[in-house]
């Protein structure tokens, strides 16, 4: 027997949900960086906004439809991407196949929505700078949307095939966490793309 | 690592000869005092004995495959620290080379050494290798090497993430390298200002690949910070509470937030001009709506709190050097560390003062004049904590405490004249003039690598286990700092005489010749220092003094293990019960049990007070994150020709990162956090953890 | 502010100095054993002089900060004035197109690369940018002012004493940026009267045959595809206006002085003297060129 003295961990459970493990810190580093990113595309909106008397210049307003289904399909997502997360923290395989399934099929309707946006925005990208901004705007909050797609099914896959562990809960416990973040700043892309140009 | 024993072995034994009552001689005390040594020889011995065992099992868990697959599937943090400090040094000498080139031409007036074209290139070049491929990759690098050692761990959290953004990081400089050689390097300066980086004034591909170099190094950048954050909030060393941090992993704490929020700003920026050029975007267009002012407002937003990236942790490499060569703990850790934290802050406050001849709102300038005056402040505070420690303590004048001193001269003088600029009508006259060129590089070198310096002759014998010259570092001190001066203080005469920055030339007749050749001659010396760096290294390689653990009596954990480490850091994972704790412990101070020997397990510790709170398996040595750097390379490079390459290259880029999080089948038990057990009970717990065994088995 | 600052810098040096050299006898070893627990009382008085550091660069601060501010409004106020003239000057790669404004369009002065003011009126700059961003600076007479394409700035100078100032772009513009200089000419407002009036007429006619047949190179050549003098054909707003140029004491944006050797090689290949400037070199025979220089050196 070793006489020195110790602290003994092998008590210590191998997981952990939220902000106690690693996977917590990587997914909020992800939200800062890339909230940041949709923080400085709404800025140089307003930025290339202030001196233009006429906004959007020269081109109507963005068509409404497409954009508010898209935000009812998102806002409701939420419903789903929450039971996954609740299902993935209590363990529950069964919970989480279902309510991932569900929230892969949300996603991929705001994916074939958002195709729609793209024909309804009433500009093109090298129209003016009205246009660029618009487009690259709505092309980075798509980015998201497809790699969480893809991120979530890849997940989804694996709630199958295995190999799994605790782990895994936790990765989907995650997705849900970055979901959320795909949905407030559609909430907030919304706005600025849709509503913005008609209340300046 | 020393071995601790239980005091009360020794007691025990002490009470159990006491036993013999009071008719004992002194012969059976004798006895029992030897009987005791002996069963602590034995148990010293069984102890040796398991350590050995540990020791191998640990390094065949911990250690890298043999030869070239090793090397290059590995996540180790320092062998990949160590590779990214090599490269990143590189690239130092090459931007050093550069530099030398510039001053050539800069000699006499009206040289013809560099036409413009290439001239322009190289300083465009010189800036942006300097600032985004030495200076913020060398500060990560070092803290991606030291700060697992610091904070007491076996790994940086998420070390494939790590290997990933070195192999960014090298390609990144690489491709802009070759471009260069190429006769396509970049030539519209290191902040590339549209209309003049637009695709009308720039056409070709030049300024394609500044902005794509951008990207990569973001790219690394913003990975690096996310897993030093990581480490440092969840994998410090029981005890290790956020009041017991090192000041430079606080150092490193702050930058890594500071990338966070700045990096992300000139990514974006740069895709946006690459969407100009590429595309036919209009962000930075005048004529379509754009505007140009734009792009200054967010390459600033990033370019002045990148100032900062570099300086802070410089400045934790003085907090980590003046304690142990004046042989006291700092003084004023708490101002220090607020300090750090304010200076993080007021960082993002500043950007305008780049742009004050743009022609701003009176009243703003006003405010950024303030914050550009405010931010002296904790600068002020770390100078005079920094000078009441030497005060408290005795010095011991080795070659990283000189560099220190040095860092003092030089940096305080490049604040005195930031003061200066921070006012509008002062700046107006000296921006963008030498006198700029001259304050700039007294805060980077002397702000950042005279301590880089120093901290490479602290660290490195740790690093290499081998002593360098304390001689030749002494040489190689008196060279830098010379030549330093030399070349950059007739910099701010010539600005204040009217020498504009970024000209390949001046006519004569204007009074310019002498400094600009003073400054040339300081840059030989400068160069010079840096041969005897060059020198001093590699002669430590193979006739360097060995080591030891702890070659400087320093005070925190990266001392407490072999010179070098381990692959796996520590036998056992150390506590901590002070600052200052190698000076602070007894030799009773407890170590961490339990963790597995056969799986990369580590500890994840309480964020705020660093308890022990669950383990976590770490990944094996894999390829996955170079096939991913390789697949982005390919994607960014390819993008610089066609749009096209975006959404196509995005296909392999998928397919590595998949490959990359496929699970591999566990290998250690299962144990569910309390939490919970708690909430549903241990039975239904145990229930669903075997039913996730049986998918996939 | 220049010795304020000396002073700090040269204080905190010595309190450096005298905290490094203070303990010097019996020089420390790294194997020394660490001071854990410092006398109490020197720490107390540490800590003191840390606070009193602080506080004093608070204040130095707060000071410079007032004086930086009441300097910039001070000098905004003494360059701003009524009656002001109105230049407008436009940035170009790699030289100063300058324009003196009024509302009466006859009496408009185009020029490029000097421009002159009278002493002692105050002198409105508008700026702007043709291409890309260019920063107006005439060190002895004032501050920068970005020239940014799509924007108007403004700058205001004022010369008290007659004389000739050098200016320089100050931000970098390409290729050239190092030979885009001006000259500013500050004289009186009498002789600024009659520098006017002679810029406000259009170019002289020929005196002597061999300018006329100067002149007849200059608009048979590609020259007026891109210059202007005014009272003949050429209409070309791409390079500078040659109007007045043998008035001007540089030609090539100050890189060199106006003598006839200087604009022979100019006109001859440019692209030696300053390569990448967007003027083609020009074939021609001898005789061809020395007309067109006698011409060129007539248009004062």
């Amino acid at each position: 027997m070793s006489a020195r003295r110790t602290v003994d961990v092998s008590g210590l459970p191998t997981f952990a949900f939220g902000h106690h493990q690693l996977t917590w810190w990587a997914t909020w580093s992800m939200i800062f960086m890339e909230g940041t990113m949709f923080v400085v595309f709404f800025v140089s909106y307003f930025f290339l906004r202030t001196p233009v008397p006429d906004w959007p210049p020269a081109v109507p307003p963005p068509e409404l439809l497409w954009g508010t289904v898209n935000l009812v399909i998102i806002l409701a997502s939420f419903v789903p991407a929450h039971l996954t997360k609740k299902a993935a923290e209590e363990l529950d395989l069964r919970g989480a196949r279902l309510w991932l399934g569900v929230s892969i099929l949300f996603a991929l309707a705001a994916c074939v929505v958002r195709a729609f946006e793209f024909t309804a925005l009433n500009c093109k990208w090298d129209q003016n700078a009205y246009g660029s901004i618009v487009w690259v705007n709505l092309g980075f909050h798509t980015t998201h949307l497809v790699t969480d797609l893809i991120d979530s099914v890849v997940l989804f896959a694996l709630l199958f095939k295995g190999p799994l562990d605790g782990k895994h809960f936790v990765d989907v416990s995650e997705n849900s966490i970055y979901w959320y973040f795909v949905v407030v700043f559609w909430v907030l892309m919304y706005a600025v793309i849709y509503v913005a140009p008609r209340l300046m | 690592m020393p071995r601790r024993k239980k005091r009360e072995g020794k007691g025990k034994e002490d009470a159990r000869a006491a036993e013999a009552g009071p008719r004992v001689d002194a012969e059976a005390l004798r006895e029992a005092a030897r009987r005791a040594v002996a069963a602590r020889a034995d148990r010293a011995l069984a102890e040796d004995l398991v350590d050995e065992h540990e020791r191998e099992a640990l390094e065949k868990t911990w250690g890298d495959p043999p030869g070239l697959w090793g090397w290059l599937t590995t996540v180790n943090h320092k062998r990949v620290g160590k590779r990214f400090i090599a490269t990143a040094f590189a690239f130092f000498v090459a931007g050093g080379i550069l530099a030398v080139l510039m001053r050539v031409q800069l000699a006499r007036p009206e040289n013809n050494f560099l036409g413009p074209d290439l001239y322009n290139q190289i300083f465009t070049m010189h800036g942006t290798v300097m600032m985004f491929l030495f200076a913020v990759p060398v500060m990560e690098a070092m803290a991606v090497y030291l700060v697992p050692l610091m904070v007491g761990t076996r790994s940086v959290a998420f070390p494939r993430l790590n290997s990933f953004g070195y192999w960014m990081f090298l390609f990144g400089g690489v491709m802009i390298f070759v471009a260069f050689f190429l006769n396509v390097g970049p030539d519209v300066g290191w902040f590339a200002y549209p209309p003049l980086a637009g695709p009308e004034y720039s056409p070709g591909k030049r300024a394609d690949f500044w902005a794509q170099l951008i990207t990569f190094t973001e790219v690394s950048a913003l990975v690096v910070a996310t897993e030093l954050i990581t480490t440092i909030f969840k994998l410090r060393a029981p005890g290790m509470s956020l009041n017991r941090i090192p000041v430079y992993v606080w150092s490193i704490l702050v930058m890594s937030f500071m990338v966070f929020f700045a990096m992300p700003t000139v990514a974006l920026g740069s895709a946006c001009l690459i969407m100009d050029r590429l595309i036919g975007t209009h962000f930075f267009n005048p004529a379509e709506g754009g505007d140009p002012i734009l792009w200054q407002h967010l390459f600033w937003f990033f370019g002045h709190p990148e100032v900062y990236i570099i300086f802070i942790p410089a400045t934790g490499f003085v907090s980590a050097i003046i304690p142990t060569f004046v042989r006291r703990p700092v003084f004023g850790y708490a101002a220090l560390v607020l300090s750090l934290v304010s200076t993080g802050f007021i960082g993002f406050g500043l950007w305008v003062h780049h742009m004050f001849a743009a022609g701003l709102p009176r009243m703003g300038a006003s405010f950024f004049t303030a914050a550009t005056m405010m931010i002296v402040i904790p600068s002020g505070v770390q100078i005079f904590c920094w000078i009441a420690t030497i005060w408290g303590g005795r010095p011991v004048f080795k070659t990283p405490f000189l560099f220190v001193l040095g860092f003092f001269f030089t940096f305080v003088l490049g604040g005195m004249t930031g003061v200066m600029q921070a006012s509008v009508p002062l700046d107006l006259q000296v921006h963008d003039t030498y006198f700029v060129v001259a304050h700039f590089h007294y805060v980077l070198i002397g702000g950042s690598v005279f301590p880089l310096f120093g901290a490479f002759y602290y660290w490195l014998p740790k690093i290499t286990g081998r002593m360098l010259s304390e001689a030749l570092g002494k040489l190689n001190f008196w060279l830098m700092f010379v030549g330093f001066n030399l070349t950059f203080f007739p910099m701010h005469l010539l600005g204040l005489v009217g020498m504009p920055r970024r000209v390949y030339t001046y006519q004569p007749g204007l009074g310019w010749a002498g400094m600009n050749l003073a400054a040339t001659a300081g840059g030989v010396l400068l160069t010079l220092g840096v041969v005897v760096f060059i020198f001093n290294f590699f002669r430590s390689l193979r006739r360097g003094a060995e080591a030891g653990d702890n070659p400087w009596g320093a005070s925190t954990l990266e001392w407490a293990t072999t010179s070098p480490p381990p692959s796996y850091n520590f036998l056992h994972i150390p506590t901590v019960a002070d600052r200052d704790t190698l000076w602070k412990q007894g030799p009773d101070q407890p170590v961490v049990v339990g963790l597995r020997l056969d799986v990369r397990q580590v500890l994840v510790t309480k964020m705020l007070d660093a308890e022990p709170e669950h383990k976590e398996e770490f990944p094996t040595p894999t390829p996955w994150p170079l096939f991913a750097a390789l697949a982005t390379t390919a994607m960014f490079i390819a993008s610089v020709f066609t749009p096209w390459a975006v959404p196509v290259g995005m296909i392999p880029v998928a397919a590595a990162l998949v490959g990359w999080f496929w699970p591999r089948k566990h290998q250690a038990e299962e144990r569910a956090p309390d939490e919970v057990k708690e909430r549903l009970g241990e039975k239904t717990v145990r229930q669903r953890l075997e039913a996730l065994e049986e998918v996939g088995a | 502010m220049f010795y304020v600052l000396t002073a700090v810098y040269l204080l905190v040096m010595v309190v450096l100095a005298a905290a490094v050299l203070r303990r010097r006898k019996g020089r420390g070893s790294v194997a020394d054993e660490p001071e854990m627990e410092p006398e109490a009382g020197r720490e107390r008085r540490m800590s003191r002089a840390v606070v009193a550091g602080a506080a004093a660069t608070v204040v130095i601060l707060f000071a410079l900060l007032l004086s930086s501010y009441l300097t910039g409004r001070g000098l905004y106020a003494v360059a701003r004035g009524e009656g002001a003239l109105t230049v407008k000057v436009i940035g170009h790669q790699w030289w100063w197109e300058v324009r003196y404004d009024n509302q009466n369009p006859s009496l408009i002065v185009t020029t490029a690369n000097e421009i002159h003011i009278p002493v002692g009126r105050s002198v409105l700059f508008r700026l702007t940018s043709n291409d890309v961003i260019h920063s107006f600076w005439v060190p002895n007479l004032g501050g920068k002012t970005d020239l940014i394409p799509g924007h108007e700035t403004i700058n205001w100078i004022r010369a008290d004493r007659p004389g000739t100032y050098r200016g320089q772009c100050a931000e970098f513009c390409g290729h050239q940026h190092a030979h885009m200089a001006l000259t500013v000419v500050a004289e009186s407002p009498e002789q600024f009267k009659t520098w006017y009036d002679a810029q406000l007429r259009p170019a002289p006619e020929p005196s002597t045959p061999q300018q006329a047949r100067g002149r007849d190179v200059f608009l048979s050549s590609p020259c007026i595809m891109c210059h202007k003098i005014q009272g003949t054909e050429a209409g070309g707003q791409v390079g500078p206006n040659l109007t007045h140029v043998a008035s001007r004491s540089h030609i090539a944006a100050g890189t060199l002085e106006n003598t006839r050797g200087h604009l022979a090689g100019w006109v001859l290949d440019s692209q030696k003297i300053k390569p990448g400037n967007r003027m083609p070199p020009n074939n021609l025979a001898s005789q061809d060129l020395q007309a067109l220089l006698d011409y060129l050196q007539s248009l004062k």
